[in-house]
Parts: C-alpha cells; sequence; structure tokens
C-alpha cells in the first residue's frame, strides 16, 4: 500500500487550467521534492492533496483511503501535517498554545498530554524555551519550526511543505531545512515544494519537476545534474543564473 | 459653584435612581447586543447566500433608521398588534438590536481583516471550518473590535437617554423630573451632563486597560 496515491488531479480556475493531470505515488517514508518555476501550480497541487483546495478531477489517497469525494476532509487534514510559506501561526496564541491547540481541540486529548505532545514536539525543532512567546516575538526562522511542531503535533502520516523557506531571510533558511532533515532521517513521509535545489539534493529519495501544471520529469536527485529532459535543463540553468 | 453643588447633592439620590436603570438599559443592551452581533457578523462572513442576505437586510434596515423611530415601534407601534412591552422592556430590546446592528459591522470588519493564512491552518490540523472560527478566528477578531466596541459602548450609554420619551424613569428622566420641580434647569442638566461624562471616561479607560491586557503582542 502506498502512503500517498494521486491520480490524474486535475484543477481549473475558469478557463485556466492549473493542473493539468498529475499522478504519483509515494512510500511510507519517502521525501519527494517538488522543483519548477513559480506559478506552475506547486502550491496549488500541494493543497489539493489535503483540499485545502478541492481539486476539480482525479483521485487522491492516503494509506489506501481516498481523500477526494469525502465529506469530511478534516478527517484526512488531522493525518496530513502542512507548513506553510507564511508560517501562519496562530497570532493570538503563544508557542505552546498553537502547538497543542490540534492535539486538545481536533483530537480531544487531555491538556497534559496535549502539553507533553507538544513539548516533545517543541523540543525536536529546537524551541522549548520560547513556549511562552507570541508568534509576533519570535524570527522567521523559529516562527517556521513552530509552524513545523504544530503540524508534528497531530502526528501526521504524512506532511507537506508548501516552500518552507521562501520567506525567510537567507540567514535562517539553515535551521528550518536543518529540522526537516532531521524529520527525513526519523522517516517521516514528507512533500516538500522548494527552490532550495541544494537542500532538495540531500534530502530528496525522489524529485519531481513540474511546469505549468504538468509533472515534466521524476527521479533521484540526479536529475538536477544531468536532467533528461530540455526543459529541466532550462530551468536548472536559469536558476544557477539567477543565484 | 456653590449653588450648583447644593443643587447637585439635592438631586442625587434621583440621579442615583435613574442611574441604576441607565446601567441596567446599557448593560443588557451592550451584551445581548454583542451576542446578536457575532451572530449576524458570522453571517454575513461565513455564511450561506440565504444567511448572508437576511443578515445583510437586518443590518442596513437598522443602521437606516433613527434609534427613537425603532424605540417607538416597540413601544407605541406594537401593542396594535397585540404585542404589549412595559417601557423599559420595549427600550432593552430595541437597543440591544440597534446595537447588534452595529457591532456584527465592527466584528465582520474584524473578521475581515484576519488574514486567511488563519483560517488555512487552522483546517490544515483538522479543525473544521466551524471550529476554525471559534478557536481561531474569533478570539482575534473580538481581540481587533475592542477599541470599536468601547466606542459603541459609549454610544449606547448616551443613547439610553432616549429610552426617557417612552417613560423609562433613567437618568435623564431623573433629571428632567427634578428640575421641573425646582425650575434649576442649568445646573440639573449641567450635573446629568457631568454623570454620562464620568461614566464614560470610567468605561473608556477600563476598556484602554482590557485592551492592553488582551493585546497580542507584537501584532
Amino acid at each position: 500500500m502506498k502512503a500517498l496515491e494521486v491520480k490524474n488531479l486535475k484543477k481549473r480556475y475558469g478557463d485556466n487550467e492549473i493542473i493539468k493531470g498529475i499522478s504519483f505515488e509515494m512510500e511510507k517514508g519517502e521525501t519527494i521534492v517538488v522543483i519548477g518555476p513559480s506559478g506552475t501550480g506547486k502550491s496549488t497541487m500541494l493543497m489539493c492533496i489535503n483540499r485545502l483546495i478541492e481539486p476539480d478531477e482525479g483521485k487522491i489517497f492516503l494509506n489506501g483511503e481516498e481523500i477526494t469525494g469525502s465529506k469530511h476532509p478534516e478527517i484526512f487534514r488531522q493525518k496530513i501535517g502542512m507548513v506553510f510559506q507564511e508560517f501562519n501561526l496562530f497570532n493570538h496564541l503563544t508557542v505552546l498554545d498553537n502547538v497543542r491547540i490540534g492535539p486538545i481541540k481536533v483530537k480531544k486529548l487531555p491538556r497534559e498530554i496535549a502539553t507533553k505532545v507538544a513539548i516533545e514536539n517543541l523540543k525536536k525543532v529546537g524551541l522549548e524555551s520560547r513556549i511562552n512567546a507570541y508568534p509576533a516575538q519570535l524570527s522567521g526562522g523559529q516562527k517556521q519550526r513552530v509552524g513545523i511542531a504544530r503540524a508534528l503535533a497531530m502526528e501526521p502520516q504524512l506532511m507537506l511543505f508548501d516552500e518552507p523557506t521562501s520567506a525567510l531571510d537567507p540567514e535562517l533558511v539553515g535551521e528550518v531545512l536543518e529540522v526537516i532533515k532531521k524529520l527525513a532521517r526519523e522517516g517521516m513521509t514528507m512533500l516538500i515544494v522548494t527552490h532550495e535545489l541544494g537542500f532538495a539534493r540531500d534530502v530528496a529519495d525522489r524529485i519531481i519537476f513540474m511546469e505549468n501544471g504538468e509533472i515534466i520529469e521524476q527521479g533521484s536527485s540526479e536529475i538536477l545534474v544531468n536532467p533528461s529532459k530540455e526543459r529541466t535543463k532550462q530551468f536548472l540553468a536559469k536558476f544557477k543564473e539567477g543565484r | 459653584m456653590i449653588k450648583f453643588i447644593n443643587v447637585f447633592i439635592e438631586a442625587f439620590p434621583f440621579f442615583m435612581n435613574g442611574l441604576i436603570f441607565t446601567a441596567e438599559l446599557a448593560l443588557s443592551s451592550i451584551s445581548i447586543g454583542f451576542v446578536i452581533g457575532v451572530f449576524v457578523a458570522i453571517s454575513r462572513t461565513y455564511g450561506n447566500k440565504l444567511s448572508y442576505s437576511i443578515s445583510t437586510v437586518f443590518v442596513e434596515s437598522i443602521r437606516g433608521t433613527p434609534l427613537l423611530v425603532q424605540l417607538f415601534i416597540f413601544y407605541f407601534a406594537l401593542p396594535q398588534i397585540g404585542i404589549s412591552l412595559s417601557p423599559l422592556m420595549a427600550a432593552i430590546i430595541s437597543f440591544s438590536i440597534n446595537s447588534g446592528a452595529y457591532q456584527a459591522e465592527y466584528i465582520r470588519g474584524a473578521i475581515q481583516s484576519i488574514d486567511k493564512g488563519q483560517m488555512m491552518a487552522a483546517l490544515s490540523i483538522g479543525m473544521t471550518k466551524w471550529e476554525g472560527i471559534l478557536n481561531v478566528i474569533l478570539p482575534q477578531s473580538l481581540i481587533k473590535v475592542i477599541p470599536s466596541w468601547t466606542n459603541e459602548f459609549a454610544y449606547l450609554i448616551k443613547y439610553t437617554s432616549v429610552a426617557y420619551l417612552v417613560g423609562v424613569p433613567e437618568l435623564m428622566a431623573e433629571g428632567e423630573f427634578v428640575a421641573s420641580r425646582n425650575f434649576e434647569f442649568m445646573d440639573v442638566f449641567l450635573g446629568v451632563a457631568l454623570i454620562y461624562l464620568l461614566i464614560v471616561m470610567i468605561l473608556t479607560w477600563g476598556m484602554a486597560r482590557i485592551e492592553k491586557m488582551v493585546r497580542m503582542p507584537g501584532v
């Protein structure tokens, strides 16, 4: 059984087809990095998986259970952690409350147990000393690590990362990537959209190159060095220039 | 000055009687109005087409008509269709509805100022839309709405004086009563004004403290 199966996923906005029939599978414990030019539907694809954006066509299965078509997407979202580019921490809550609100309100865990779970996960991201801080008092890197801890506290079967370092100052990118690498080593199943190609090479079991709502090429991190498709080559070349 | 103080002291028991009604009117209207406001604001932002339409018509018709007309409808017009309310009841109901419409708009504004990512994050950890509204959107909106809410409370305290026109013995009515007996209109109504002013000042000060206490650090 696959951890995640995406079959012929399509999404349109009016006449504009953003996702043009994407299919792929993920094994349990696999880390897939999705790369590609901006505006090619990578984030949309990610949000279709936990149905924050409702797909128009296609089927998605999480560990064999169909997500699409379910009347209660929230049940699947509990099992799918999501980390946002803009962090989206709950501004009115402390770090600790941000992380334990899911276990308390969604999983209905007793407060003490939820607190323990939250602190464990904050330790994992190295922020147990900031549990009483509010999001606005944190640096971008710290915010994103809280975002990761908040997702982890739900004990997800799959983690989605939507450009987790794109909103960060360059010097703060490393601390967030370190945490994600640690999760990869621990065997978390992760689907990561990022522009950090070096990180992609380090962490990815497989890389998917997406453009204009389609998967152009996928394979091991080797495709970053020796892409087989012309469009992948062009993208990588542009990327090197831009750096 | 001495005369004013004497008149004021003499009228003070009457003022206090009136003040009890003023407080009752203001407190119950702001609270009931708050509950109405939250519901209407949510149905205008997250509701379906029907609830959106109903609440929009409600808000627009209340905001588009004078408070005094609304009060008179509840007190003088409703008995014609068999619903008789006491002056106090009519005043509380009409002020609550009126305040509810205004509070709904303040709360709606606050809800709409909350970043869309907040709801997305709530959904992403498995909350339903309603859990997201309750646990994330509303708490932040209510913190943001406090300054407008203080304003509304201050307005309402002063507007309760129109209840005197249907015979609620509130502060203004008591002032009128005292002045019509001792003919010290200047001193009595200055005294009444002073009391309104004091209450509103205390309220503003208290709300500012609350605002500071619940402020989201750094936001």
